[in-house]
């Protein structure tokens, strides 16, 4: 029955691109990443102040942080520092660590993942094992210490947490990777002399793009998340180099007294976890060929 | 005077006046919103249906005949499928008005239902006393030992073996028959006035497919409760029917009486699909090639065996004998058929040859001996043995043009440059009934049989000298798989194909073959060319395959097929011991039966 409506009612085929950006949701997304990438790269030209100074008038005369008004946009932390330029120079941190660690995280994992599923076998369980006992191994404390043994540093805190971040993802594709090996498809292949590379690129890979797009885009704010955590503890980005994570923890005590600090800096990280999110889904819905002519 | 004639005539229940009807559906009409306008999949349908009386609703997919027993039982999945007009009586009681608390009410308890899928029909987590009971405790307000002792009455009634131990067994320790017993023992139960029966045994053996009929016959003659049964196989219909609707597309094509159906159909459309329906003869027509040619394919002794691990240490301790010591050979340009039941190892043999599965033994394909190959051996092999599997959809990776799938092999195999890949691809697409303007669609977009066209045009493209069709044409719609059963023995005069033909269907198969083998229980039971076996079967299991199919003629009187005493054994056996082999005696002709007793008629 289905197959009858589709077929009649399927479009003429497009360019993925093209489907993308008819998309709404997709553009906000995309406009939402473009405007923080563009504010992290070009953050010493717009910001008005130095992320690091501490302005005398950038306190009450009680020593208070400003709230937002006319000369701090968005008022200024409890060192008097501008609240805008630190986010703006946080997010050279924040998309470092989200993008780079989180899509570093990703390879890792799926790489794992895949290896485990398809081959199965000793490979197959030495990998997973290892993955149980790394999902074990309290990661913060993991992550401490390697962060302790390297100098602390952004790139450093970036590889740290793609390796104490893959394990989840690893664990989802290993799951996914055995249930496709056993599809009828995989052995129609293998029947008409398909090598282990064309079936894994071709025919495995393509099937895990939407769980690993989901799986990306929910990992952008853990990872920035942790990156904040490592901060706070002393083995992340070094202060005073501003992190949208650092400025949360850095001021989270005065919640109550100056609601800004603590909220704008996670509007931030909501606002790129949901951009990648919206791009993301978008993207897993137009690369899915039986998704074509539904909406 | 004439209402003492009409009470006298409904206690006697005379033929000519018909009894009130116990369910009447009165232009019955479900439409399914999608883009914003409606659409109509059910259209104008009306019948009745009388006490104890068998109706057929018959048709191919898409026919609408199973969200007519959705609408009825009032299960069509809210908010896109709803009844748009119409009204389903129940003595009197318009179905599609009541509220749904009301309806639960009815449901189970005046009309039960069967589903095709025992499996997943039956909660994997309650054992079947279980199971049993709550729908009796569901209805009738009695204990919980009130309740299983009438679940054992029930488990009884299906004659099921052993219905005190079956009541604590959960359904994977069933096999798919007595899963299906279980089932209509759920039903029937509550002793419901009508019993909608959605494809009953499409998904059962045939051996096990006659037995449930059966059963189902005795127990509404001993309950007098109406079926509706919900089927495409029009042999089911002939055998269990009084009444039948022929449906397509939603439209109702034909109704009435079995026997005026089967012999006179008013409509094309009837006359279309109980000419497509596959008939089982006595094994004449056309003879097979008497051609002694070189074989494509030699299997010697092949052997399949599977460990079952167990244990602390999880050691082998038990096997499974999948097959065991299977010898035969295809010859050039024939088709060789592998019949007999699920679990017979007929697809074993297919995944053997193909080395899916490991093997010992020899098979050898086109003078080659598989197993020791090097993988570049073993590739080049590949070019000569394709296979087609029983589900195009599962066959085809989902995300991948079609275009791109069938000119896969040749890619593979580095034939030919993009531009004449290309052009093989849309030759091969036309030659399977395929438009060449459709290479650019995914696998969805195409129907069950077109779906099916496309696997076959995939495994032509290397021009295979054997292609293995494993159940190929058995989940189609009887009209469509004529239509491939025709295109496969076109290929094979084409192009000098041989097939391995694996089914189930009997009848199919004495259609298709050159030469039959019988499979039971991993071991070839009788093998011949298509006379020898159907003409002159020999071994009783194959005679008892042969008097289970179901014949499309309502006037057939079937002989009473004798019930199997005890447990279907196992192919399971622990570590060390080996069943019985079979020992294959020519009885002439090369017509090979095992333990061969020739006197033994």
């Amino acid at each position: 029955m289905t197959d009858v409506i589709s077929a009649e009612a399927a479009p003429q085929p497009q360019g993925a691109l093209r489907r993308l950006l008819q998309c709404k949701l997709a553009l906000i997304g995309l406009a939402l990443i473009v405007v923080v990438t563009a504010g992290a790269i070009f953050a010493p030209w717009i910001a008005p102040f130095a992320p690091e100074d501490q302005m005398f008038d950038g306190l009450t005369l009680e020593g208070a942080p400003m709230p937002p008004g006319d000369k701090f946009w968005l008022g200024t932390d409890l060192l008097g520092r501008d609240l805008f330029s630190r986010i703006l120079f946080g997010a050279r941190t924040s998309l470092v660590i989200g993008v780079v660690a989180n899509g570093l995280a990703l390879l890792i994992g799926t790489l794992i993942g895949v290896t485990a599923g398809y081959f199965r076998g000793w490979i197959g369980a030495v990998l997973m094992r290892f993955t149980d006992l790394m999902m074990a191994f309290p990661a913060l404390l993991l992550a401490i210490c390697l962060a302790a043994i390297f100098t602390p540093s952004l790139w450093i805190v970036a590889m740290v947490i793609a390796l104490v971040n893959w394990v989840q993802t690893a664990r989802v594709v290993y799951t996914e990777t055995s249930a496709l090996a056993e599809r009828e498809f995989v052995a129609a292949e293998r029947t008409l002399g398909a090598g282990t590379a064309r079936i894994l690129f071709r025919h495995i890979l393509p099937h895990l793009v939407p769980m690993i797009i989901v799986w990306g885009t929910l990992g952008i704010s853990t990872t920035v998340l942790l990156e904040a955590t490592l901060s706070y503890l002393g083995v992340g980005v070094q202060p005073p180099t501003p992190s949208w994570g650092n400025i949360i923890f850095e001021n989270q005590t005065y919640f109550q007294a100056a609601p800004w600090l603590v909220f704008i800096p996670g509007a931030a990280i909501l606002a790129l976890a949901l951009a990648f999110n919206l791009v993301g889904d978008a993207l897993r819905d137009v690369l899915d060929p039986t998704q074509r002519g539904r909406d | 005077m004439s209402a003492t004639a009409e009470l006298r005539s409904g206690a006697m229940t005379a033929p000519d006046a018909p009894p009130r009807p116990v369910l009447s559906v009165e232009g019955l009409t479900i439409s399914v919103r999608a883009e914003g306008r409606e659409r109509a999949l059910v259209h104008d349908l009306s019948f009745t249906l009388a006490p104890g009386e068998t109706i057929a609703i018959a048709g191919e997919s898409g026919s609408g005949k199973s969200l007519t027993s959705l609408a009825i039982m009032g299960l069509l999945p809210p908010p896109a499928l709803r009844v748009s007009a119409g009204a389903i009586r129940l003595d009197g009681e318009d179905l599609t008005r009541l509220p749904e608390g009301r309806m639960r009410a009815i449901r189970g308890n005046r009309i039960a239902m069967i589903f095709q899928e025992p499996m997943t029909s039956l909660n994997p987590v309650l054992s079947i006393g279980r199971q049993l009971s709550e729908a009796i405790r569901a209805h009738a307000p009695v204990s919980r030992a009130a309740a299983r002792r009438r679940a054992l009455e029930a488990l009884q009634a299906v004659r099921i073996s052993e219905p005190e131990r079956r009541l604590d067994q959960f359904p994977h320790e069933l096999s798919g028959g007595m899963r299906q017993r279980v089932m209509i023992a759920m039903a029937l139960a509550l002793r419901p006035d009508v019993l909608i029966a959605d494809e009953p045994t499409t998904a059962l053996d045939v051996t096990v497919q006659r037995e449930v009929l059966d059963l189902l016959r005795d127990l509404q003659r001993e309950m007098g409760t109406a079926i509706i049964l919900i089927t495409h196989d029009m042999g089911v219909v002939a055998e269990m029917a009084e009444r039948v609707i022929v449906m397509k597309q939603g439209q109702v094509v034909e109704t009435g009486p079995v026997a005026q159906i089967f012999d006179t159909p008013q409509q094309p459309y009837t006359r279309d699909l109980l000419a497509a329906v596959p008939r089982m003869g006595d094994g004449s027509g056309a003879p097979a090639p008497a051609a002694e040619t070189d074989p494509v394919a030699r299997l010697r002794d092949l052997c399949v065996r599977f460990d079952i691990r167990g244990g602390l240490l999880s050691r082998v301790t038990h096997r499974v004998h999948a097959v065991e010591g299977v010898s035969f050979d295809i010859r050039a340009g024939e088709t060789f058929s592998l019949v007999g039941e699920s679990g017979c190892g007929k697809s074993t043999i297919a995944k053997a040859l193909t080395g899916l599965v490991p093997h010992q033994g020899s098979i050898e394909v086109a003078g080659h001996r598989l197993g020791g190959l090097s993988p570049r051996e073993m590739k080049a092999l590949r070019r000569d043995v394709q296979i087609v599997f029983q589900d195009p959809m599962a066959a085809l990776d989902p995300r991948m043009r079609v275009g791109d799938l069938v000119g896969e092999p040749l890619l593979i195999h580095g034939i030919g440059t993009p531009e004449t890949r290309r052009a093989r691809v849309a030759t091969l697409f036309e030659r399977v009934g395929l438009d060449r303007d459709q290479l650019d669609r995914y696998p969805h977009e195409f129907s069950g049989g077109q779906r099916q066209r496309i696997c076959i045009a995939r495994a032509l493209a290397l021009q295979p000298k054997l292609i293995i069709a494993d159940e190929s044409v058995s989940a189609l719609d009887v009209s469509v798989q004529a239509r491939v059963l025709d295109l496969l023995a076109a290929l094979k005069r084409e192009f000098g194909i041989a097939y391995l033909f694996i089914s189930h269907d009997m009848a199919v198969v004495e259609n298709i073959s050159d030469r039959v083998a019988v499979m039971f229980m991993g071991q070839m039971v009788e093998m011949g060319t298509r006379a020898q076996i159907f003409g002159n079967p020999q071994h009783p299991y194959t005679r008892r395959l042969m008097a289970a199919v179901p014949v499309p003629d309502p006037g057939f009187e079937r002989p009473p097929l004798p019930r199997l005493a005890g447990e279907v054994p196992s192919p399971v056996h622990p570590l060390g011991e080996a069943p019985r082999r079979q020992i294959l005696r020519d009885i002439g002709g090369g017509h090979l039966v095992a333990g061969a007793d020739t006197e033994g008629r």
